[in-house]
């Protein structure tokens, strides 16, 4: 097994060869002991796309050494920025080359609409990677004055060395650019563990790092599940670093296992319960909008989803008629029907984790608002669902879903506002919406998340960092921060004249 | 009326054709000079004409500016977002990759330097558009930390339209060094080139109409110092200028700009700078940096290493194969493969450098090796060598740029570092020697932009390069270029503070 495989891409209407093998030292290879294979479902009609190769430990041992091999040789230290940036670039024009037929790819593993893969999870992730080869030939040190005459300090930002990267199923491709992006601008190699469901579009462009030029076992692809790869490079001794995005629940293991075996770095991107809070001064129409973009976008499968709605007394009627009408006409389905907003939730496991929330809120007696139904017939699908009438201690309250389910309370007073945004452990996102400009700086600035929005919800940049307070996460990604994750500082002491005396 | 150059190139180390529109590049078009008189472009291999090109005038200079100013204000500036500003220069970048032995063979033949030399340039050229793409959506203010009845942050906005002066010495690389930076931090652009080297410059302004720019954004007005580049000096509406030349035309610059607006200068000016070879310094290894450092481009490279000390201990050997090694320079064609020096770029310029090297056998310096003109036909002069200077000889103080250096015998540190130092220039200096120590502390006692140490003339595109003293005001290239083209603006908001 390793061969590839064809899948039909519907919209193209054509065939494109898949790879399955495990991707070490730029080639796709069977597993060196063991027969599993992960089964990548579509998640609107549940039929299986493809089987890949699932790796083991061993694999993930072989994948390490072939990028430990690069780090030693060809990349690390032994190339220079401007080679970096110039390969980075190339991988992005290439991404950009095959922007459709990725995207589709996307859509069947994932679920998500065609044009939103493209145009925004292709379309970023080419910027992305774009915005980290623009860093490679700029990650400078310090110097730093001493004693002029007789000695020189200055520091190094070196690269960590291997990187582990373990990445989820909500963004495929753009989770993939948002970790290999500034990992490859500042000299690291890496091994990467997609999402066991859908590792199909990492596989795909494992091919596209082959055709830009990067040197074998500079990046590597190991697809396995995560008790198996990601435990193992978690807890790897010649793993340098991992960066993880995903449950809190897993990111507690990651981090254990790191602090049990080599003290690897560590930066995690975990879950949210973010908050926004609607003013009376609010434009109603705008942040009903914007409060809509935050559950349903991605089908709510997002770390930052405004899953907490906390409306002012005075405008709570209104905007409650404005924020179901709007929700009300977002439309799931099939992510290859032009028309829909959004697709399935990616998988059985997800549909039954999120059903199970949206009986949980009307067994704990939360006012059903919107949705709430089954639908018959095949797919993952789960249509919006909005509960008001919340009290904190609710499970759908205080805990992640990770679907289109919207709890929606309200507050007083801006005091009171805050207060109940931040009473959660999260601390990944959280918007704002009023017209009151001085309100705007001190809710903003009291708001404890990673990201605030003011007048809107969600939208990220490149170039804007992103990452969670409290058990949110650690570390930061996007943005000049991201460097930080991958760099390690060195500080150099020169002596240049100083002579020493003993005993002093 | 369309004016356009043709030339077909048949040599050994490039065949091909160029064919482009010429004339002055003003908002997105190709414009003759408002006074329709043009200027001959002469190939100094040679001695004859080129073409001719439009003579840009003062009133161009004004439609230029206004051109730009519209461009900064709708299609560029703060309206085009960095990431935009940054995929525009990648692609100028890959069309200048896309026709680089094109770029070379027409710099060669406008300014004289080999073919293989005019390669490197334009390979430098093409990193350094790159590497400012890279910056163009990472420019960052600050955030300063204050209590929480206020909020201050800095924003880091383009100046506006910028007016840049380049020199014939690299054209197509001080081309880049200028626009690149500019471009990247929002800026719109009037750019005078030389006179005498204009051709890889026009052609660039295809490039540029092809890589997508909007019209207004690059704007290239050709012409004379004294009359396109006195207007951009002295414009009202140009609120910086750069400018790359002599030190003489520099001060006018500066002279000019605080006379109009105080507009902002920076000034890339010229050196003497000094190579200091040790006796403890690889002597084969020293000998070749220091030729390279003093003939590279005819000599006519502001940071050239023309004052070349050599301690005691090893100066009748280094003199004795820097000799040799400087007998291998073969003076020719640009376009023959086994060249490694053409012609000076002009007639002025050779007379200057003739005239230099009979003040050097006037004030009694012992001619050691070359000092005549070389071939017949064009502006080629032979690598010339004196010693036996005395420091107040002009052959010593002042800025020849032709391949003439002198070579000075020196035995203590302390001295020579002194001598090192008396100059009116600061541009770049070099140290020679197998103790890390002592190279670097030297080093750091130099009063130079530039510090070479154990190597001569590598430049980066990440790595600053300025002057010291009365070589230079600024810095380009690395992140120092982008502050001559940002504008910082404090904002303080009021959270609570109130005022009775």
């Amino acid at each position: 097994m390793a061969q590839p495989v064809s899948v039909r891409i519907p919209a193209l209407n054509k065939d494109i060869s898949l790879p399955t093998g495990l991707f070490i030292n730029n080639e796709f290879v069977p597993s060196v002991d063991s027969s599993e294979t992960l089964e990548c479902i579509n998640p609107s009609n549940e039929e299986v796309i493809a089987r890949v190769v699932a790796a083991s430990p061993k694999d993930i041992d072989r994948a390490v050494a072939a990028a430990r091999h690069a780090f030693n040789t060809t990349w690390g230290k032994n190339c220079n920025g401007f080679q970096r940036s110039r390969l980075m670039n190339k991988l992005a024009d290439l991404i950009e080359r095959d922007a459709q037929e990725l995207a589709e790819l996307e859509t069947l593993n994932n679920g998500k609409p065609v044009k939103v893969a493209r145009d925004f999870d292709i379309g970023d992730s080419i910027q992305c990677i774009r915005y980290y080869a623009g860093w490679a030939d700029k990650i400078t040190g310090q110097t730093i004055e001493i004693e002029g005459t007789v000695k020189t300090a200055f520091t190094r930002h070196e690269p960590i060395g291997v990187c582990g990267q373990i990445i989820p199923w909500n963004y495929p491709i753009n989770m993939m650019s948002w970790k290999i992006a500034p990992a490859l601008a500042t000299g690291c190699v890496i091994v990467l563990k997609p999402s066991e469901i859908t590792p199909l579009s990492a596989l795909k462009i494992a091919e596209l790092v082959v055709e830009a030029g990067f040197p074998p076992g500079v990046v590597n692809i190991v697809p396995s599940l995560g008790p198996v790869g990601g435990a193992a490079l978690a807890a790897h001794p010649d793993v340098d670093k991992v960066a993880f995005t995903g449950s809190t629940v897993t990111g507690r293991k990651i981090m254990e296992a790191a602090a049990k075996s080599n003290l690897k770095k560590v930066s995690l991107e975990l879950g949210g319960k973010s908050p926004q809070l609607i003013f009376e001064s609010a434009d109603l129409d705008q942040a009903a909008n914007w409060a809509a973009l935050g559950i349903c976008y991605n089908s709510g499968q997002d770390c930052t989803a405004g899953s907490r709605v906390y409306v002012q007394d005075s405008v709570y009627d209104k905007f409650m008629e404005i924020l179901v009408s709007k929700v009300k006409a977002t439309s799931f389905g099939d992510g290859f029907d032009d028309a829909v907003a959004g697709g399935p939730v990616v998988s059985k496991t997800q549909y039954d984790r999120v059903w199970s929330y949206i009986e949980s809120g009307k067994a704990e007696g939360a006012k059903l608002v919107l949705g709430g139904e089954k639908r018959p017939g095949k797919g993952f699908f789960v249509d919006p669902t909005i509960f008001a009438e919340i009290r904190p201690d609710m499970k759908i309250v205080k805990e992640e879903i990770f679907g289109p389910v919207l709890s929606v309370g309200r507050f007083k007073t801006e005091e009171e506002g805050i207060k109940i945004a931040n009473e959660t452990t999260y601390g990944l996102g959280a918007g704002l919406h009023s017209n009151d400009a001085s309100q705007c700086m001190r809710v903003s600035a009291l708001l404890e998340a990673g990201s605030v929005w003011v007048n809107q919800y969600n939208l990220l940049s490149n170039n804007v960092p992103f990452g969670g307070k409290k058990q949110s996460g650690i570390g930061r990604e996007l943005g000049s921060y991201a460097l930080e994750e991958y760099t390690s500082v060195k500080a150099v002491h020169w002596n240049i004249g100083e002579k020493l005396e003993w005993p002093l | 009326m369309s004016t356009a150059f043709s030339h077909e190139f048949n040599t050994a180390s490039y065949k091909g054709k160029a064919s482009f529109n010429t004339g002055l590049f003003i908002d997105g078009k190709f414009v003759d000079g408002s006074n329709k008189t043009f200027i001959d472009v002469v190939n100094p291999t040679s001695g004859k004409v080129i073409t001719k090109i439009a003579e840009g005038t003062s009133k161009d200079v004004d439609t230029a500016v206004e051109a730009a100013q519209r461009a900064f204000d709708t299609t560029w500036g703060l309206n085009a977002p960095g990431a935009l500003r940054s995929r525009l220069l990648t692609k100028l970048s890959q069309l200048m990759e896309r026709d680089q032995q094109e770029l070379a063979a027409l710099e060669a033949l406008d300014n004289g330097k080999t073919f293989a030399w005019a390669m490197n340039d334009t390979s430098a050229a093409i990193e350094t558009v790159r590497y400012y793409a890279g910056w163009a959506d990472k420019i960052h203010g600050q955030v300063q930390e204050t209590d929480e009845k206020k909020l201050t942050y800095t924003r880091h906005e383009p100046i506006g339209v910028v007016g840049q002066i380049i020199p014939w010495n690299f054209p197509l690389l001080m081309f880049s060094w200028k626009i690149a930076p500019a471009l990247a931090t929002g800026n719109t652009i009037v750019m005078k080139p030389s006179e005498f080297t204009p051709l890889t410059a026009i052609r660039m302004c295809s490039l540029i109409q092809e890589a997508g720019f909007p019209p207004g954004v690059v704007n290239v007005v050709t012409g004379y110092g004294h009359t396109v580049g006195q207007a951009m000096a002295s414009h009202m509406k140009i609120e910086k200028i750069a400018f790359t030349g002599s030190t003489l035309t520099g001060r006018r610059i500066m002279e000019s700009a605080a006379k109009s607006n105080l507009k902002k200068v920076t000034l890339e000016l010229g050196g003497k700078s000094p190579n200091i070879v040790f006796n403890d310094a690889n002597v084969d290894e020293a000998v070749a940096w220091a030729a390279h450092g003093l003939f590279w481009n005819h000599g006519q490279t502001c940071c050239a290493g023309t004052r070349i000390f050599v301690q005691s201990g090893i100066y009748d050997e280094f003199l004795k194969r820097f000799t040799e090694k400087s007998k291998q320079i073969k003076v020719g064609d640009p376009f023959a493969p086994e060249t490694s020096q053409g012609p000076q770029v002009s007639q002025v310029q050779y007379d200057r450098i003739m005239s230099y090297i009979k003040s050097g056998k006037e004030q009694g310096a012992k001619l050691h090796l070359g000092g005549d003109r070389a071939g017949s036909e064009g502006y080629f002069i032979q690598p010339t060598i004196f010693t036996e200077t005395k420091p107040e000889m002009k052959i010593v103080q002042e800025e020849i740029f032709g391949p003439v250096g002198v070579v000075i015998k020196f035995e203590d540190e302390e001295d020579v570092v002194r001598q090192a130092n008396d100059t009116v220039y600061g541009l770049a200096a070099a140290v020679f020697s197998q103790d890390i120590n002592r190279a670097l502390t030297v080093a750091h006692k130099l009063k130079a932009g530039t510090a070479w140490v154990n190597c001569y003339n590598l430049i980066d595109a990440n790595v600053p390069f300025g002057g010291f003293k009365q070589s230079g005001i600024g810095r380009e290239c690395g992140e120092y270029a982008l502050e001559n083209y940002t504008n910082v603006k404090a904002v303080h908001v009021n959270l609570g503070i109130k005022m009775n």
